[in-house]
């Protein structure tokens, strides 16, 4: 085997490990955080389960995987339940009692962490339990003492018994929620979605929500001491929030979410150990802090260049409709000057009517898709543009129709309605003409025939 | 903090009191006091910060001081300048500012719900600050001083900064009293101070500023982490004794005052010991006596109320029923506890071992189930229930029902059947 397989063995592969089952863990049951608007419980619970993890270290002075989960997972539930407890009594919005509640949690565990350090003599210290690896976790310390010598062996029962306990633990933990999320996907679908619906047929909304509250603490509890928690909180909500930007389907948010977790857990990684070396030739930066900037450098790329929701996307959207109705404005103009007998408009008065800027867009685009003509001066409809024209105008009449006699709007008052509606393309929002539609609109205008 | 106090024993009591009455040595005197005007400070303007629904965006406001210390402890590094504590206190606010800015973009731009936002913004800022503070760890930079900002370190606090820090909590003061009567219109109802002629967006950045100077002059001594509790926890402690802005503000900035005073007191006597989680549990401590203890809204007062509410409920079906019995020649076996209940407020007797309505007894029970089936005919015959379906409803209303409400059940019914039990 070679020399640095081994070394990638013993120093890279642990931490590596953990990291990628924390944000996979983290990430997957972070997308029902996210779609039920709770992820600031992700931030509480991550900062309350302290105190229990604390307790139960005094009170079994080790830090045996069993009871540390019991505690925190306790923890978590009770300060879950005193933030509503103190949301319904004290009428303040949730946020103000999550917290107040989680605050007050997070100081009693760093009080207790101080007195635990002072009282048995620097045992906690020795353990690796204090205030600075609460918040930032420390990955790169999962050396793998005992790495095996060969490829082969790596598999072997007593490697495995050598791993460090952590990187056990949060692969029981991710097992446990990919399983969960698998079985329950219907159900978790349903809850997250519409929970009025979930109550009405029969699933608990509120027990789901312990449910969930108690995932997110063994999430929180497990990748602690792996990542800390703040990368908890960054875990559980980025990758669903940037999957959330990518997709409408709730399958393949989880499947987005997934890969964006491994993705950010790998590069975060790599890079919070060579580029410092690489860039100014300085030591490894914190992988923590690492990983939680690659899931924000993630994060803002999916706001800014998702395709479906992104900031891009939608401005371009948005462009290209006001485009659409200038362009549509300016027929229905030249529709209705010919109305009126004229066939050609003084582009002055186009420019007037429209807006200089959003009449030189149109009368560009119209020109060279040839609906409309210029002749020196003034603009007129071509035949094509002609019939595109009439379309708009029934649009806008016929709405206008409905408007005075469905919705009983003052028939004076329907221009500007009529005016937004008369864009919109979708059929089924169109107002549907009767058999023998009116050929009037209520001015007495002509409706032009499809 | 119970603790602490048992294991300083009977002097580190009496340090504790000395420290509290300001006799702990020109240092800690002026700490303190500078701390209690952090308390003020925090009281007050988070008052405001919880009407108006924003104490969580102070979390990542406050978290995300951190990249902004250490950036400008590098900078005074690149600079050849000592990182005097205005440069450090500086560059929080302005990265603390920007996350605030991000929450607003993300909110605004895409579909994610505020929250979302809050959480990104709070923990990616939060891990830059992480990854710029181990920069300035490896490259054998003193960041000892930078640690205090995180968890808090008031006993270590120099007078200058002390100085500085109640400077801009005095300023936070003065600028929350100045414009109390605008927030508070802001935080009631925006709608009306927008057609009121109000910038509300002024406003929430006049809200937003003094958020900023709180939480950056709490950094020194809460740290950045728990700096937030500051700001939420005595206005939500404030919030259970009253519903009057006055009196929320007052009492709030009280509280935020008293437990940062309290706390820093303690933390003198563990100078080592990280001074925010201290001022935390003192205001916790307030906060979960608020809690308890509060007049209308606390948890023994309302759990009494509600006892008490199950308990009229259940003597006015005893009542009912023994009505019931006694009109049908039928024997209701009472509750024991019920029926002494009933025979100390005198409804109730015991004849040949069994309960029988006194006169006053018989009055009520005529008067409940009369009320029952009023509410019965009501539901029948206007909200048109099925008939079969009345009785639950009836069963949760008839304790509630209020002398208008009957006045006003007798004139609507009058027209219908005559009530029956009304003899």
């Amino acid at each position: 085997m070679s020399q640095a397989l081994q070394v990638f063995l013993a120093v890279d592969c642990m931490p590596l490990l953990a990291v990628t089952f924390a944000l996979l863990a983290c990430g997957l049951i972070g997308n029902f955080l996210v779609l039920r608007r709770q992820s600031m419980l992700g931030d509480a619970v991550s900062h309350a389960v302290l105190p229990g993890l604390v307790i139960a270290f005094i009170i079994t002075q080790s830090r045996a995987a069993m009871p540390m989960f019991l505690g925190a997972a306790i923890a978590g539930a009770v300060v879950a339940l005193l933030a509503e407890l103190v949301r319904k009594l004290g009428r303040v919005e949730p946020g103000a009692a999550l917290g107040s509640m989680f605050t007050i949690a997070f100081a009693t565990g760093v009080f207790l962490l101080e007195r635990a350090t002072v009282g048995t003599s620097g045992a906690t210290r020795q353990v690796d339990l204090d205030a600075d690896c609460v918040l930032y976790g420390q990955p790169e310390t999962l050396l793998w003492f005992d790495a095996p010598q060969t490829l082969a062996s790596v598999f072997s029962m007593s490697a495995l018994r050598t791993m460090p306990h952590q990187v056990g633990v949060l692969f029981c933990v991710l097992a446990v929620i990919v399983a969960l999320v698998i079985v329950f996907f219907k159900e978790l679908r349903l809850i997250s979605f519409d929970p009025a619906l979930a109550t009405a047929q029969g699933f608990r909304a509120g027990t789901a929500h312990l449910v969930i509250v108690a995932l997110v603490a063994a999430c929180a509890v497990a990748a602690f001491e792996a990542v800390g928690s703040i990368l908890v909180i960054a875990a559980l909500i980025a990758p669903a929030a940037t999957a959330r930007l990518c997709t409408d389907n709730l399958a393949r948010q989880l499947i987005w979410s997934t890969l964006i977790a491994i993705n950010c857990a790998v590069v975060g990684y790599v890079a919070g150990v060579t580029l410092p070396g690489v860039l100014w030739g300085g030591a490894a930066v914190s992988v923590a802090g690492a990983i939680t900037l690659a899931l924000g450098v993630a994060f803002a790329g999916a706001v800014v260049v998702s395709p479906s929701h992104g900031v891009c996307a939608r401005a371009l959207a948005r462009r290209r409709m006001r485009a659409r109705i200038a362009i549509e404005d300016l027929l229905a103009l030249l529709y209705r000057t010919e109305e009126t007998g004229r066939t050609q408009l003084p582009l002055a008065e186009a420019n007037k009517t429209l807006g200089a800027h959003r009449c030189a867009l149109a009368l560009q685009r119209a020109t060279s898709a040839s609906q409309v003509a210029r002749h020196n001066g003034a603009i007129g409809l071509t035949p094509q543009g002609r019939r595109e024209a009439a379309a708009i105008i029934r649009r806008h009449r016929l709405w206008e129709s409905y408007l005075v006699e469905k919705a009983g709007v003052a028939a004076d008052h329907t221009h500007a309605p009529a005016e937004l509606l008369e864009h919109v393309r979708d059929a089924g929002q169109r107002p549907i003409a009767p058999d023998r539609g009116p050929d009037r609109d209520p001015q007495g205008k002509v409706i032009p025939s499809e | 903090m119970i603790t602490v106090i048992a294991q300083v024993d009977t002097a580190g009591l009496r340090a504790l009191l000395e420290i509290l009455t300001l006799q702990g040595g020109h240092n800690t005197t002026v700490v303190m006091l500078g701390a209690a005007l952090l308390g003020l400070a925090g009281g007050l303007v988070g008052a405001f910060a919880l009407l108006r629904k924003r104490s969580l965006g102070v979390d990542a406001l406050s978290h995300a001081t951190l990249p902004g210390l250490a950036l400008a402890f590098l900078l005074a590094h690149w600079l050849g300048v000592a990182p005097n504590s205005a440069l450090l206190l500086a560059g929080a606010a302005a990265t603390g500012l920007l996350a605030m800015w991000c929450v607003e973009l993300v909110h605004r731009h895409t579909r994610l719900s505020e929250d979302t936002a809050i959480g990104m913004s709070l923990s990616v800022f939060f891990g830059a600050g992480i990854v710029l503070l181990s920069i300035i760890q490896a490259s054998g930079g003193a960041q000892g001083g930078l640690k205090s900002f995180v968890y808090g370190q008031a006993a270590s606090m120099l007078p200058n900064e002390v100085g500085i820090t109640g400077a801009i909590a005095l300023l936070a003061i003065i600028a929350a009293l100045a414009f109390h009567k605008e927030l508070a219109l802001v935080a009631f109802d925006e709608a009306f101070a927008r057609v009121g002629g109000w910038r509300v967006s002024l406003l929430d950045g006049v809200l937003l500023a003094l958020i900023t100077m709180v939480t950056v002059a709490g950094l020194r001594s809460v740290g950045a982490i728990l700096v937030v509790a500051m700001l939420i926890i005595p206005a939500a402690a404030a919030r259970f004794w009253t519903d009057r802005v006055a009196r929320v503000l007052v009492l709030s900035g009280a509280m935020g005052a008293v437990s940062a005073y309290v706390g820093v007191a303690v933390s003198a006597l563990a100078p080592r010991a990280p001074t925010g989680p201290l001022i935390v549990l003192s205001a916790g401590a307030v906060f979960l006596v608020s809690m308890a203890l509060a007049p209308r809204r606390g948890v023994i007062s309302s759990a009494l109320r509600r006892m008490r509410v199950r308990m009229q409920v259940a003597q006015d079906h005893a009542l009912r029923r023994l009505l019931h019995a006694e009109s049908k020649d039928l024997h209701f076996r009472c509750p024991r506890c019920l029926f002494s209940m009933l025979r100390v407020r005198g409804l109730v007797r015991l004849e040949n071992g069994s309960p029988v309505l006194t006169t006053a007894g018989a009055a009520r029970a005529t008067r409940i189930e009369r009320n029952h089936r009023l509410w019965t005919q009501y539901l029948i015959s206007q909200a048109e229930i099925a008939p079969s379906h009345v009785d639950w409803s009836v069963d949760q209303v008839e304790h509630v029902l209020s002398p208008e409400l009957i006045a006003e059940l007798e004139s609507e019914l009058a027209a219908a059947s005559p009530a029956p039990g009304a003899a």
